[in-house]
């Protein structure tokens, strides 16, 4: 700790300066090294940065897919939080079946924003686009699917029937004993 | 698996339980319980210097009571069976108090001062006859002072000290009636009296030591008597002869000898009639009933009878009384306008008045209808009397000094109906923050509780929270609450009254004698919701229909009266000219709410209530829809019947039908007796029509009005339990549509008997009866679905309403219906079942089982579920399936009765509150008892306990650690930043 302080008592020993980037020579005092032409890079311009851009195209649409497919992990992670819940209706599977929902509806709702990054002229992303839709609907058909097993979907007569008054009679009849 | 079982059973046990027991401290906050003891017969006063003054009572309820004199509570109580009807109450050597009861057949003493058995003897009886009970005060025999009884043919003596039988005398052979036990003052000869086939009087003189008879003398009475005696004196006593025109003194002198004397009653007074003895007894007089004027008859030295004073008939006489120096007194009160007349008179000398009171009544009690009197010394050496009157509404009071020391209401040991009824609306004017208490008040008895809650509480702090309770917002207030936890209970008695009872305290919010302008005092028949104003006519008080009878017999007129709740005054009474059979309410209002009635009389014609046009014109639309059926149990026939035309005949009105007998259901008499009949409950409300199952199918209720549950019983074992063979004995029960008289289901029971308790609601009907062959008791569900409308399982067409489930159902469109059934033990016999009813009929339900100790067993449905199975599935149990067991379980903790005991437990009334949680189940017998039950708990309110202080106290603290941690951050990134 001493030392390390002495040393920065003592101040800089030496120090590069990187940020010389002046391009006329008579500016220099140091001439530039034999060979070296500062106008070289300037020369294929064009050519390099179209390569550069056909790289980040392709870099953007492989993370594009890589976005695109990732709801397939979610979707096998949440399979298998659905078996672990079991098909009654308790605290943990109630939220593991909303969440299965919720996830899906929010990405869907956001899919927009999250291929924005990638947006580039070049880049064709319908294609990944449309998977991520179709893996996000296949996660909440999962999710509608484990409702329903749970029994929260109307899907029976049971669900329709269950509070429907009985039926009024057409004739009225009393009596009984006589009054003794 | 079995442990599983066990221990899901223990949850579902143990949450039962939970779910109705309740807290010691809970007691009386919800329930009250008012003992009775029944109109009284005969009672006998105990007022001696020392200990607390008494009277005992016997009543017609079979109840033998020692009442305080001074305030009139019961000291004890005994409530003797139903069959088993005191006939004489006496006190014996001053310390117990003897009851002869079962026509003379059963003799026990009770001790005095805490009414514990001292001893019980059953006496040999071999026929009925009318039965005496004699205790002679100086009769004494080897130290000992024997009892007298006669009953069943024999004359006992029973010694009191342990009740062991001295002697006894047959006198069964010659069928000789005792009249009369007589003994001479210093004499171990006792006299007994009685007569031989009403024509002859026989005088036994017998032995007291031995019971050996002494002499016998014989003396034919060429009349006849009959039967009312009143004796006059030791040797004389008076009797009608069977014309009831002449009464005969007969004198028995010394030698045994017997000697008539006639005196005509034309005689005695110029307008001669049949006459009547009455029933309370003077020394040397009597009171002789004729032509609506009771006569005073003294009898002379030589049997000559002269009268003496005549009063109005209005008038009740006590037995006399011996006062000081050898004078005998007596009262009689008669009643006059609101004011009731006490005349205390010496026997001896009419003219003498030792008290003359009148005193003013509080309310209608009818006529004075029993005296009884006991003086006292007062401090000046005179005499002063107290006299017990009981009313013609069966009220008990006690007069002392010219004016009423207490009352008691009696008349509500003999409810025969109940209904319920609504109390006004709170008006404006009156502001509940004076009931409330103020802001500081209301924080302090939180505080209360929660020290109570957090056992912080000290013994005076818990006596403060349980009188809080106990007076808690104003539940005893006359208006009606948000919950419907305030309600009045209209309870018509035997004796003609009605009274309504708060739920709140169970106080006696108005009582109403009811009258009729055809006879003095009808009696009440039975009681129905006459006008419920809850959509139009809101401006009407709502009333209740009495329906009453002048007479005894089905055939005398009947009498309605109507009532209204708010006001506990008589709107209106009126005689209806016709005989009243049976009274169907109708499900149909008119525009001011007032109910449809059917009234039926016994020619087969049914009359329309309220005779209005509007009313008329609602039946013709509906009048071949209206049907009525009546169960004839003496000819096993149920006969139903449509509406056929208006009346003919000149008596005849335009709301008056006759009726066509449409079919009729013969069982046959050899083989099957109707012993019960049951239907739903008209006003029951039943939430939806579908059983779900736990695969999510669907059953359809078969809900119908028009069902009637019927029992029957081999004849032969109608009797009592154990009085067949099992082989010899059967029950059967149907299930009958009284629209069509169609048998939709028939169950027998092989080897059963009744009685059967059912109850019947939505679509099930639970009944209770004897297996002979178990030697159990068991209780059987019926549950009935319908068959036809199970195709009704298409999702879509439900979905778009494409279905017939809620059109309306004939029962001419044959219903195909199926049931499911199921048996178990039950440990107890039963008085009455009834079940709970809430407002929407969501809530689940439970049984009530008046049991035979007199107590209120709530047991839920899901015990009797023919769904049960010995192992059930995981998603049934999940569903509260609980798995069968051959007997049904009595958990003691849901006794909603608790530790008390409703003597003489006669029915069960239950009544929603509005609050669909709960229900009001008003019990009565011989005692009334009232409480709430929640039978899901009180899943749709805060508890009364709930601690209002310790959720304001967790708020503000949340509240405040909020901003504690917030300031505390906020001054933490600051002292960060300045770093």
């Amino acid at each position: 700790m001493d030392k390390g302080k002495a040393v920065m008592g003592t101040g800089r020993r030496w120090a590069v300066d990187f940020s010389d980037q002046s391009t006329v020579p008579s500016t220099r005092d140091i001439l530039d090294p034999p060979g070296f032409s500062r106008a070289s890079p300037e020369q294929d311009d064009s050519a390099t940065s179209r390569q550069k851009k056909d790289a980040e195209a392709n870099w953007k649409l492989q993370k594009a897919w890589e976005v695109a497919q990732s709801p397939f992990k979610n979707l096998m992670m949440m399979g298998f939080m659905m078996w672990m819940a079991g098909n009654t209706v308790h605290l943990f599977s109630i939220g593991i079946t909303f969440s299965a929902l919720w996830q899906p509806l929010s990405a869907l709702q956001s899919v927009g924003k999250i291929f924005e990054p990638f947006k580039d002229n070049k880049v064709e992303l319908l294609m990944p686009k449309l998977v991520f839709l179709a893996l996000n609907l296949g996660g909440l058909a999962l999710g509608i699917w484990k409702l329903n097993t749970l029994g929260l979907l109307p899907t029976h007569a049971s669900d329709w029937v269950s509070s429907l008054p009985p039926p009024q009679e057409v004739e009225h009849s009393g009596g009984g004993f006589v009054f003794h | 698996m079995a442990i599983k079982l066990y221990l899901l059973l223990l949850v579902f046990l143990s949450s039962a339980i939970a779910s109705f027991s309740l807290y010691e401290d809970q007691v009386g906050l919800m329930d009250w319980h008012q003992r009775y003891i029944g109109k009284v017969k005969h009672a006998v006063f105990h007022t001696q210097k020392t200990g607390r003054k008494r009277v005992i009572v016997s009543t017609e309820e079979n109840v033998v009571a020692s009442l305080d004199l001074r305030h009139g509570e019961i000291f004890w109580r005994h409530v003797l069976g139903t069959k088993d009807a005191i006939d004489g109450v006496d006190i014996a050597l001053g310390k117990y108090v003897i009851t002869l009861s079962s026509e003379g057949s059963m003799l026990r003493a009770w001790n005095l001062p805490d009414g514990q058995m001292v001893w019980e003897t059953s006496l040999h009886s071999s026929h009925h006859s009318k039965s005496l009970l004699s205790v002679p005060i100086n009769l004494k025999v080897d130290k000992d002072y024997p009892i007298l009884v006669f009953g069943g043919g024999y004359l006992h003596a029973v010694s009191p000290l342990d009740g062991e039988v001295l002697w006894k005398k047959d006198f069964t052979a010659e069928g000789f009636e005792v009249q009369r036990v007589l003994q001479p003052l210093e004499s171990s000869i006792i006299y007994v009296l009685g007569f031989l086939r009403s024509s002859e009087a026989v005088v036994y003189q017998i032995d007291s030591r031995s019971g050996e008879v002494v002499a016998e003398k014989t003396t034919a009475f060429p009349g006849g008597f009959s039967g009312e005696i009143s004796s006059v004196s030791n040797d004389k006593v008076v009797v009608l002869d069977s014309t009831r025109s002449i009464l005969v003194t007969i004198s028995f002198l010394d030698g045994g000898d017997v000697s008539f004397q006639k005196t005509r009653i034309s005689d005695l007074v110029e307008d001669s009639g049949e006459a009547e003895i009455l029933p309370p007894r003077f020394s040397d007089m009597l009171a002789v009933k004729v032509n609506k004027r009771t006569v005073f008859v003294r009898v002379g030295g030589e049997g000559k009878l002269e009268v003496v004073d005549s009063l109005s008939d209005e008038t009740a006489m006590s037995d006399s009384l011996p006062v000081a120096d050898d004078q005998v007194a007596f009262a009689s009160v008669h009643h006059e306008g609101s004011k009731i007349h006490l005349t205390v008179k010496l026997v001896d000398d009419l003219e003498t008045v030792l008290l003359r009171e009148s005193i003013q009544m509080d309310q209608h009690r009818g006529r004075v209808d029993k005296v009884f009197i006991n003086n006292y010394i007062k401090t000046d050496r005179s005499n002063g009397f107290r006299a017990l009157i009981v009313m013609e509404d069966h009220s008990l009071l006690l007069l002392q000094q010219g004016a009423i020391v207490w009352s008691r209401e009696e008349g509500l040991a003999s409810v025969t109906d109940v209904t319920t009824a609504e109390l006004p609306v709170e008006k404006d004017g009156v502001s509940v923050a004076k009931v409330e208490h103020t802001l500081v008040d209301w924080l302090k008895g939180h505080i209360l509780k929660l020290k109570g809650s957090l056992l912080l509480a000290s013994p005076e702090d818990v006596a403060a929270i349980q009188e809080m309770r106990m007076k808690s917002s104003g539940r005893s207030k006359l208006t009606r609450d948000h919950n419907g936890f305030r309600k009045l209970f209209i309870a018509l008695t035997r004796a003609g009254k009605l009274f309504a009872l708060h739920t709140g305290d169970g106080r006696i919010v108005w009582s109403v004698l009811l009258n009729s302008p055809a006879c003095a005092r009808p009696s009440g028949v039975s009681l129905y919701q006459w006008q419920v104003p809850h959509h139009h006519a809101m401006d009407e008080n709502p009333s209740v229909l009495v329906v009453g009878r002048c007479g005894s017999d089905s055939s005398s007129p009947g009498v309605l009266s109507f009532v209204d709740v708010y006001t506990g005054k008589e709107i209106s009474s009126s005689d209806i000219g016709h005989s009243v059979v049976q009274v169907m309410p109708l499900p149909f209002t008119d525009s001011t709410e007032q109910r449809l009635h059917l009234i039926a009389d016994t020619d087969g014609h049914v009359h329309l209530y309220p005779k209005t046009s509007e009313a008329l014109s609602i039946f013709q639309r509906e009048f071949q829809n209206v049907y009525w059926y009546n169960v004839e149990d003496d000819k096993g026939i149920i006969r139903g019947h449509g509406m056929k035309s208006s009346c003919s005949g000149e008596t005849a009105d335009e709301y008056c039908f006759t009726t066509r007998e449409l079919w009729t259901v013969v069982f046959p008499s050899e083989s099957e007796k109707i012993i019960s009949t049951l239907t739903r409950k008209p006003n029951e409300v039943v939430h939806t029509q579908a059983k779900v199952s736990t695969d999510q199918d669907v059953l359809y209720k078969y809900v119908s009005r028009n069902l009637l549950f019927v029992a029957t019983v081999s004849p032969k074992g109608a009797g009592e339990i154990g009085s067949v063979t099992p082989e010899e004995s059967a029950l059967v029960v149907y299930l009958i549509d009284t629209i069509t008289g169609r048998i939709l289901h028939r169950l027998s029971h092989q080897g059963c008997q009744g009685p059967v308790h059912a109850v019947f609601s939505e679509n099930w009907v639970v009944y209770h009866y004897f297996n002979l062959r178990a030697h159990k008791y068991e209780v059987t569900v019926v549950e009935i679905y319908d068959q036809s409308r199970a195709e009704n399982k298409n999702v879509w067409k439900l979905v778009l309403g494409k279905h017939n489930l809620t059109a309306p159902i004939s029962s001419y469109s044959r219903p195909e219906m199926f049931t499911k059934s199921q048996s178990y033990f039950f440990p107890q016999s039963v008085k009455t079942i009834a079940v709970t009813s809430t407002a929407k009929g969501i809530t689940s339900k439970q049984l009530l089982i008046g049991t035979i100790g007199d107590q209120i067993l709530a047991l839920d449905k899901r015990f009797v579920d023919p769904r049960r199975t010995l192992n059930p599935s995981q998603a049934e149990k999940e569903e509260g399936i609980i798995p069968l067991t051959d007997s049904l379980p009595i958990i003691p903790q849901s006794y909603i009765t608790h530790s008390l005991k409703v003597e003489g437990l006669r029915g069960i009334v239950t009544a929603p509150a509005k609050l669909e949680s709960t229900t009001h189940v008003f019990a009565y017998g011989v005692d009334l008892f009232y409480t709430r039950l929640a039978p899901s708990k009180t899943y749709d309110s805060l508890t009364d306990d709930f601690s209002y202080a310790l959720l304001l106290i967790t708020i503000v603290a949340l509240v405040a650690a909020i901003y504690i941690t917030w300031a505390i951050s906020e001054k933490k990134e600051l002292s960060e930043k300045w770093r």
